[in-house]
């Protein structure tokens, strides 16, 4: 009797302190998984590094491109995907008062269709039947099983996109007039650029199943490239809006500050949203069939991302000086030493700003029309987005691990983690400057990527590449030393660290602000202009690719 | 919600800067005819040995200081294969796959564009210095595409 008085109590103060256990539960099976598929595509990685290099033969059974494959969409896709998802979980239950208990099955049911649609395309990948890369470019056709596997996958996000509609919705009904908590704002933001994103490259795949069976027997190239685009390029932009909710509603807290300001950061959602989707084109820059006008006016509408992030840009640092001079910094770069640079929740997002600002400029250059030219399908592109994905967004969310998982699993982060996440950092970091700036260099002298080890017939300009290759190797080796203490962290934190209670940091406003505008709720009025920008993006080129195409492709198999 | 004066300024140069290089971008892509390779023919990909010009693809001598070289891409190789060329010479490339997507770049250039089944690729350029250029395909076509490559001597 006494204990299950106890029990009703601990539960009570756990809903007051904003935690609910099965919640909890839901996002970190996602963050367990994700974890998992890390360690698993950071194995992948190296050996792909190592190969490349020329240091590593990898076996017949699973060669160069079977990895590459199985990196591309465990990385890209799967990890990221299962994190964000497990993350603004936690974050709606936490800040809306507790998930429903249908969307809590929808979180479920979305966790086992990714689940099933992981395990047809990995096993199609293991036994050599879709060594088509994480693009899938036709006419090259994998398995009918790889393309089904993608539409679980792509099942399961949109079930975990409605149900986060669906509480967001709910919460809104129950508080009419006031602003939806600034994290459920961010997830709002996520899930519908996840949810329409997704439509053009299920489209692409739904023409691609039945090509694969064999019951159509031509498929029009440049349309599913098109189509994959729009949904690729999307996908960069759900991982970057992720990463910076925590920059602007968590480090502020983390290092004791205040929001920078309510109602700009809504805007720079707002923004990131609608201007996200005409950016796909940037990735066809040298392709035919679509004119240079064309090309230029998409070059146009995704350079306008880089607005929102010159402010969110601002924010941050503005929000560190205050920060810093609250605690009594004086001078003009005082504020810096007022930095925790000793917290690893603060370093890890922190350095994962700074990235930023080398990958955006990095990331304007390349798809700047005529530029992109010089460096289209070289390993410049590859450190690009290994600089931007894999230091923005991958330290980000390491940033957040450190605090999510004990969070979920009532355990603390002890300084011993704590030291050993800083070091965790470090060494991620340094990897990744060996890795991506040797691949940016070596990409500006010419050598592709997606290619294993070849010397061209020890042609003259290939061998001069060895030495980068070099690099990028030590640079991998580096990586997978951080892949496995991350891995390590993440494991303590969910079982074994010490039990305990730890914050859900949430920064709050500074005091005397002026409030938030109505009009920033109006996600009718947002979608309608984020869809109205992607017509005027795509119909007209569409429409020339549908109509003006040429006779379809039969499909190859070349592996 | 009221921006800061200094944010106000920061974006606006920011803007500024964005706008200019697109000035920039445009009037070389557009007034000087550097625009990325975008040609709209179209043929049956399944038919190209009957589509002209690549019923006959090889290298051809068109004026003075003047090629064109009339390409097919397939899984792994280029034809025609090795192309040499006097030093100073404009080659006119016109490209097409016969089976998967491929890329063509020439390192050391800014030969750089992809080959679509169904499409017929143009790029040009100009060659001045004399020396083995490393001609790749740079887009994943299967399991030989590290072997696909050839060169271009300019003499």
């Amino acid at each position: 009797m006494e204990l299950v008085e106890k029990r009703n109590l601990s539960k009570k103060i756990n809903y007051v302190a904003g935690f609910h256990q099965d919640d909890a539960r839901l996002s970190l099976t996602y963050l367990a998984v994700a974890f998992l598929v890390l360690l698993i595509g950071g194995f992948l990685g190296l050996f792909q590094g190592l190969n490349r290099a020329g240091l590593l033969e990898l076996p017949s059974w699973f060669d160069y491109y079977q990895t590459l494959t199985a990196h591309g969409i465990l990385l890209l896709l799967v990890f990221t995907t299962l994190f964000t998802v497990g993350y603004f979980y936690a974050a709606l239950s936490h800040t809306l008062g507790g998930l429903l208990p249908k969307v809590r099955k929808m979180g479920w049911i979305a966790f086992g269709m990714m689940m099933i649609g992981v395990a047809f395309v990995a096993t199609t990948i293991v036994m050599g039947d879709a060594s088509v890369l994480y693009t899938f470019y036709p006419p090259m056709q994998a398995s009918p099983w790889f393309y089904i596997g993608l539409v679980f996958v792509v099942l399961g996000i949109w079930i975990a996109a409605f149900g986060a509609f669906i509480n967001i919705a709910n919460w809104r009904k129950n508080h009419r007039g006031k602003h939806t908590p600034l994290l459920a704002f961010f997830a709002t933001g996520v899930f519908v650029l996840l949810f329409f994103g997704s439509i053009g490259v299920t489209v692409e795949v739904f023409m691609l199943i039945p090509w694969a069976f064999g019951w159509t027997e031509t498929v029009n190239v440049m349309l599913s490239r098109t189509l994959f685009w729009s949904f690729g390029h999307t996908l960069v932009n759900i991982w970057y809006l992720t990463a910076i909710s925590a920059w602007y509603v968590v480090v502020p807290k983390v290092i004791g500050g205040k929001l920078f300001s309510d109602g700009l950061t809504r805007l720079v959602v707002i923004l990131l949203v609608i201007l996200n989707i005409p950016g796909g084109f940037h990735h066809q820059i040298i392709d035919p069939g679509i004119t240079e006008t064309w090309k230029f006016i998409h070059v146009f509408m995704s350079l306008s991302i880089a607005f929102p992030s010159l402010m969110t840009a601002f924010a941050m640092f503005a929000a560190f000086e205050r920060t810093g001079r609250k605690k009594g910094a004086k001078g003009l770069l005082g504020w810096f030493k007022k930095l925790p640079w000793g917290d690893v929740r603060f370093l890890a997002p922190f350095i994962a700003m700074v990235a930023f600002i080398f990958g955006g400029a990095g990331g304007i250059a390349q798809t700047n029309n005529q530029l992109n030219q010089v460096v289209h399908n070289t390993l410049w592109v590859t450190g690009h987005f290994h600089l931007t994905v894999g230091v923005t967004v991958v330290l980000t969310f390491f940033g957040i691990a450190y605090w999510l998982i004990p969070h979920l699993s009532k355990r603390e982060l002890t300084p011993r983690i704590n030291r050993l996440g800083i070091y965790q950092t470090i060494i991620w970091t340094v990897g990744m400057i060996f890795m991506s700036g040797s691949m940016h260099w070596v990409g500006l002298l010419g050598a592709p990527r997606r290619s294993s080890f070849s010397t061209y017939g020890d042609q003259a300009t290939a061998l001069s590449w060895d030495p980068y290759l070099f690099l990028l190797a030590i640079g991998g080796t580096l990586l997978i030393i951080g892949v496995i203490l991350m891995f390590y962290i993440a494991i303590h934190l969910m079982f074994f660290a010490p039990k305990g209670e730890t914050e859900f940091p949430i920064a709050e406003a500074e005091e005397n602000v002026m409030p938030t505008p109505k009009w920033t709720e109006r996600w009718g009025l947002w979608i309608v202009m984020f869809l109205a920008i992607v017509a005027m993006g795509y119909v007209v080129p569409l429409m020339d690719i549908i109509v003006n195409a040429p006779p379809g492709s039969p499909p190859f198999r070349t592996w | 919600m009221k921006m800061h004066r200094a944010e106000e300024i920061w974006l606006i140069v920011g803007v500024a800067i964005l706008v200019l290089s697109m000035v920039f971008t445009g009037y070389q892509a557009f007034a000087q005819g550097m625009a990325p390779p975008s040609n709209t023919e179209t043929l049956d990909p399944q038919k190209v040995d009957e589509h002209a010009p690549f019923d006959n693809p090889g290298v051809f001598e068109i004026g003075e200081n003047e090629y064109e070289v009339v390409m097919t891409l397939q899984a792994f190789s280029f034809t025609p294969n090795e192309i040499e060329i006097s030093a100073g010479s404009e080659v006119h490339f016109t490209l097409t796959s016969k089976d998967v997507v491929h890329g063509f770049q020439v390192a050391g250039t800014n030969i750089n564009a992809m080959v679509t089944p169904g499409y017929i690729q143009r790029i040009s350029q100009k060659f001045d210095e004399p020396g083995e250029y490393l001609v790749l395909c740079n887009e994943y076509c299967g399991a030989g595409h590290q072997l696909m490559a050839t060169t271009i001597t300019v003499k």
